[in-house]
């Protein structure tokens, strides 16, 4: 059973515009990625995003990385993302939101998942809940070394997180999910938040179903508005734009109503 | 103080309640449109399909300024084959709820809507709704049908041609003259009529000075379209006798009482259900049913109260006016 992070309407949406920004500056991350760090903050929690618009271009979802100022971590894959690399300090780019449903931190143990660009809104996550005292494991999966992203943001706030390789260049060889499995036996988390491919997502909800340890896993879809009107994100009855990005797939809850 | 009874009828169809999912949110699903019936919508409209797939347009392509939505989604729909199945889906998980399913059509030419109302005709809907009021495909298509009484009727004929299943017409705001509109598309054969659709409208970024939409401009709806929503309603139901689907703006008890009031017998909901999530469907009726129980009133009884006059009291008192009562006493067009 995947529910919602918590009940009642779709979240605030008081910030409805477009409201400029400016590139403060940019930050390679990989060979593909770059965060693009704003002028100005962005009221969000970890989980959310935002819509980045460059006027006559495009409007796209990105996961909020940072807050204050506000950041985003973006691969260059199409026209859009490609654009926003090549902006420079100085020139305008544009927002809404945030919009969606973030994570929400459960008991006092957190262990963070992050696959491919997914690990964007993770090191928000992770400085979040060491904040509230809690004890913060991560694990960052990708193709290979080249992909790996944020490990160091990590290391700054004295997490050394497990990296994992589908070729094995660096880290543990193989998914992510493996390398979890021998962890989620032997000291498992309270809660397990995630953001990455689908298939990645799908294999840790069965881990975490098998452990009993309650999943907050992040999805990704097409979108168009963002804010839970247009029907494009739907997934099983729910718009991840609205009722998302964040599912909660908790194995007790799912019991207790079956 | 009995509880009221919301149960409304159009064209021989009973809706629990007179709120209707209205064309193009929520409606692209059948999980959606399920989700809608099962928080208490008293029926559901599909988004609008034509005859081929479109993908709409590009983004931004719906945002909120505050006073509600601007939208320019340009009736993105998988086709009429791919809409058929889903209706059939839908309608497969609507029925053991009791909550009717509404269709909804769109063409780009009188023709073409005849061929997509056949179509969809095979989905067996309870309803179908003729949109010829999206404002948001001028580009494509060239101005709305709902435009003139001649063009509007003869996709009425059109339609009504092709299908044996009760039609809604789908009315625009922005036009010289609902009266005679309405009166053309119920000489054509049209069942009821649903009003309004989006009125258009712009917004400018400031910074950039260019529209805030990609499509540049689109179609207001939500509290902005509430009072232009109420004054169509009022001008059609003074004109033709159909049931009237009043929509536009409505996001409590009070918005839906005011547009019964204004003569519709049901009362479509669009934006409020992404302000507030399906839940508004229960809230709204609970709102109503309250109001109407402290007052031990009807629908029937407030129906079309707008258009009667308040008497004061040097004049004996008379009872709330039915809605056809009350048409022989309403100022007809404003001059
Ligand atoms: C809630 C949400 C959060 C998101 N957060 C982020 C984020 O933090 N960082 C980020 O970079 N993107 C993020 N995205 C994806 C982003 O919105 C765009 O889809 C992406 O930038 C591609 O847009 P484009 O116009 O550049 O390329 P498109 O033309 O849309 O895509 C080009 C091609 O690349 C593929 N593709 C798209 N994204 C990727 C990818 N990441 N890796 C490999 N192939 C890809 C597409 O399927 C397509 O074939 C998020 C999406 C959602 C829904
Ligand atoms: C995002 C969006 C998409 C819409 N799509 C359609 C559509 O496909 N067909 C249609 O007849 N009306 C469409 N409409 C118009 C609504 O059905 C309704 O007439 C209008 O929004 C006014 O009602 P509201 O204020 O309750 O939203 C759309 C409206 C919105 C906001
Ligand atoms: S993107 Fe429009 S409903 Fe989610």
């Amino acid at each position: 059973m995947i529910t919602a992070t918590s009940g009642g309407g779709l979240g605030d949406r008081s910030d409805g515009l477009p409201r400029p920004y400016r590139v403060a500056s940019l930050r390679q991350e990989n060979h593909r990625t770059r965060t693009v760090i704003l002028d100005g903050p962005v009221d969000a929690e970890p989980g959310q995003f935002c819509m980045l618009w460059l006027p006559g271009l495009d409007e796209k979802p990105f996961s909020v990385a940072a807050a204050s100022p506000a950041a985003f971590t973006i691969a260059a894959v199409g026209p859009f993302s490609r654009a926003v690399h090549a902006l420079a300090p100085g020139d305008r780019i544009w927002l809404r939101g945030p919009f969606g449903r973030p994570f929400q931190l459960q008991g006092r143990d957190a262990l963070l998942v992050g696959g491919g660009y997914g690990v964007a809104p993770l090191l928000l996550l992770a400085s979040r809940a060491l904040a509230a005292g809690h004890r913060v494991r991560v694990a960052i999966g990708a193709r290979g070394e080249g992909d790996l992203l944020l490990a160091d943001g990590f290391r700054q706030l004295g997490i050394d997180p497990i990296l994992t390789t589908d070729d094995g260049s660096q880290g543990q060889r193989g998914r992510v999910t493996e390398a979890l499995a021998p962890l989620m036996d032997a000291d498992p988390p309270d809660a397990l938040y995630a953001c990455g491919p689908h298939g990645m997502l799908a294999a840790l909800a069965d881990l975490a179903g098998k452990h009993r340890v309650p999943a907050q896993l992040s999805w990704e879809a097409y979108m168009r508005c963002g804010i839970g009107i247009c029907g494009s994100c739907e997934q099983d009855g729910l718009l991840l734009c609205a009722d998302g990005p964040v599912l909660v797939d908790d194995p007790v809850l799912r019991e207790e109503r079956s | 103080m009995s509880k009221p009874d919301l149960a409304v009828s159009i064209a021989g169809l009973r809706l629990a309640n007179p709120l209707v999912l209205a064309s193009g949110i929520f409606g692209t699903h059948a999980s959606l449109m399920v989700r809608a019936a099962r928080a208490g919508a008293g029926a559901i409209t599909a988004k609008s399909a034509g005859t081929q797939p479109r993908s709409g347009h590009p983004n931004p392509s719906c945002v909120d300024f505050g006073g509600g939505l601007l939208n320019a989604i340009g009736l993105a729909n998988p086709g009429a084959a791919a809409e058929v199945a889903l209706l059939i889906e839908t309608r497969a998980q609507l029925a053991p709820l009791g909550v009717p399913l509404i269709a909804s059509i769109f063409a780009d030419r009188v023709e073409n809507f005849g061929r997509v109302a056949a179509q969809i005709a095979e989905a067996a809907p309870d309803l179908l709704e003729v949109n010829i009021s999206c404002p948001n495909v001028a580009s494509d298509f060239g101005e709305p049908f709902a435009g003139s009484p001649a063009t509007a009727a003869a996709v009425t004929a059109a339609v009504r041609k092709q299908v044996s299943v009760p039609i809604i017409i789908k009315l625009a705001p922005n036009v010289p003259d609902l009266g005679q509109i309405a009166r053309a598309v119920v000489d054509a054969g049209a069942d009821a009529i649903c009003a309004i659709n989006t009125m258009p409208g712009l917004l400018v970024d400031l910074e950039s000075g260019q529209p805030v939409l990609a499509n540049r401009t689109g179609g207001v709806s939500g509290a902005a379209l509430a009072p232009i929503a109420l004054y169509a309603v009022y001008q059609i139901s003074a004109a033709v006798d159909v049931p009237i689907i009043g929509t536009g703006g409505v996001s409590s008890g009070a918005d839906a009482l005011r547009m019964i009031m204004a003569g519709a017998t049901a009362v479509g909901v669009g934006s409020a259900v992404y302000r507030e999530g399906p839940a508004v469907f229960e809230r709204i009726a609970t709102e109503m049913a309250g109001w109407l129980a402290e007052r031990d009133l009807t629908l029937d009884q407030i129906r079309g109260r707008a258009h009667g006059r308040v008497l004061w009291p040097e004049a004996p008192s008379t009872p709330p006016v039915p809605h056809a009562a009350a048409r022989a006493t309403i100022p007809q067009e404003h001059g």
